[in-house]
């Protein structure tokens, strides 16, 4: 590991100057992905600037009936709070379907948001990668493929984005609390992260030395009938193939509100709007499941290694839509 | 920076010149010689190097002995009083939870911090939503996840955890 100086943030707007003034520092969140990349020579920062002792470690209601997620609130704790877990169930499904145990004391929400892809070329430092060391070229292409991308993927990048927390808090339209050397911004998540494009090395919107302070879930009474389901090669501890996060509400038969959202395909969390578009205001049958499954997965284009997951995807929405909708297979 | 104030099984340190570089577990190995924790990935795969700090069960190896300013740190050692083996060491010994020990102290720490957490009534990936959690071994096996053991010594593992598990919620 290179060196580094380290300190501890007591002031979010000092730490913000800190960081923005100096190209060479990060912050420092639970460490369970900077440190280790650190040690793999994946990052080398000249400065750390320790963030989790600042005071945004609640979770809390808002006044138009959302809730205000601290971004220093550990993945565990988020996953066992109450309010999530009565309103938001996907949520703490998606948490504790995540890491282990030890990992989830220690991981933040702002850092799960910050995470970087498990891509095997991105963390050996002894192979070509273009998010990694732009313009050295994309191992994985040609390479093995079993966990990147079927969507939204580019000739510069198959990588796909790895939380199982983002994939439920885009499906719920949750909005990141951003502050900056200019103040505060508000981004919505499903704009937080970006595809690879040209630039896979930029992995989200942020510019160097803003910091996320929190994470806003809206009011989203459908949420409350919500599930995240993972499939891995693992039954625990274990990346996702693919995932899903999706809330149902039917009535009389007839779907009248939907969000749904795809883990492990993409290079972020993908949020399904076609097949979202394909399911509000029709009839809640399997036939109309597959027919919105087929129009999001309709632009898939898998590598040899993982056009398994096309249909794996698909099946395991299709299967998700009916458990919540009560409709017999 | 480089001073940290930390207590390890309950003495408290007053430590100068801390490398940045230096993990939770390089410091407790290499310079306190509490060798108990053990260095297995160093990735946070494995879970040997598991502790408890302020009570909550972590990966040594993957954090930065200086973020751990004020902290109050159990480690295997710490667990003992005197020649009083922990219920949860004693249970491992009682059940052979264990063949060549390596992954055990990280083994018996998550233990520990697992059975708060599951007391508490965290919910499980395997489990149900309710309040309480009933820690039958499929509870256990998923929450004991992050702990790797070679030899495969996983039945007896499972059987020590319930052991406590059992006597503890009977008490």
């Amino acid at each position: 590991m290179n060196p580094f100086a380290y300190e501890r943030a007591s002031d979010a707007v000092r730490a913000v100057a800190a960081v923005a003034a100096d190209p060479g520092a990060m912050f420092l969140g639970g460490g369970t992905n900077l440190v280790d990349h650190m040690r793999l020579g994946v990052a080398a920062p000249e400065r750390l600037v320790d963030v989790t002792r600042l005071p945004f470690d609640r979770v809390e209601e808002t006044p138009e009936g959302g809730v205000r997620i601290g971004a220093n609130v550990r993945n565990s704790d988020l996953a066992e709070h109450p309010l999530i877990r009565t309103r938001y169930p996907m949520l703490s499904q998606a948490l504790l379907s995540g890491a282990s145990g030890q990992l989830r004391n220690m991981a933040t929400t702002a850092g799960n948001l910050l995470q970087r892809t498990r891509c095997v070329y991105f963390q050996n430092v002894g192979t070509p990668c273009n998010k990694r060391r732009p313009g050295s070229g994309c191992s994985a292409i040609g390479g093995y493929t079993r966990y990147h991308a079927i969507l939204g993927a580019s000739e510069h990048c198959i990588a796909v984005h790895p939380s199982d927390m983002a994939v439920a808090m885009v499906a719920l339209d949750a909005m990141v609390m951003v502050l900056g050397p200019s103040g505060e911004r508000q981004i919505p998540l499903i704009d937080f992260h970006r595809l690879p494009g040209d630039a896979p090395e930029r992995d989200t919107v942020l510019q160097h030395g803003e910091l996320i302070t929190a994470v806003m879930l809206p009011a989203l009474p459908l949420a409350a009938h919500s599930l995240y389901r993972k499939v891995r090669d693992r039954r625990s501890f274990a990346f996702a193939l693919v995932s899903v996060a999706a809330a149902l509400q039917v009535r009389d038969g007839t779907i009248q509100d939907v969000r749904i959202a795809f883990g492990g395909v993409a290079h972020k969390p993908w949020r399904a709007t076609r097949a979202e578009e394909t399911l509000r205001g029709y009839p809640a049958t399997p036939e109309q499941f597959a027919r919105a499954a087929d129009a999001e997965l309709g632009s898939a284009q898998p590598q040899p290694g993982n056009a398994f997951k096309v249909k794996m995807l698909r099946n395991t929405l299709i299967a998700m839509l009916r458990d919540l909708a009560g409709v017999a297979g | 920076m480089d001073a940290l104030h930390i207590a390890i099984n309950g003495v408290a340190l007053d430590l100068k010149k801390v490398d940045a570089r230096t993990t939770l577990l390089d410091l407790l190995r290499d310079r306190l010689h509490l060798t108990g924790s053990k260095k297995g990935c160093d990735h946070g795969q494995c879970g040997a190097c598991t502790v408890l700090a302020n009570g909550r069960r972590i990966n040594a190896c993957l954090s930065l002995a200086l973020a751990h300013e004020g902290d109050v740190i159990t480690t295997i050692e710490g667990l003992a009083q005197g020649d009083t083996l922990h219920p949860m060491q004693a249970a491992f010994v009682e059940h052979d939870g264990f063949q060549c020990g390596y992954c055990t102290p990280g083994q018996i720490c998550s233990a520990i911090g697992m059975l708060e957490e599951a007391r508490r009534g965290q919910p499980s990936h395997v489990g149900s939503d309710g309040g309480h959690v009933e820690l039958d071994d499929a509870e256990i096996r998923e929450r004991m996840s992050g702990n790797l053991c070679r030899c495969g010594a996983y039945v007896n593992i499972v059987a020590a955890i319930r052991d406590v598990a059992r006597r503890t919620s009977a008490s």
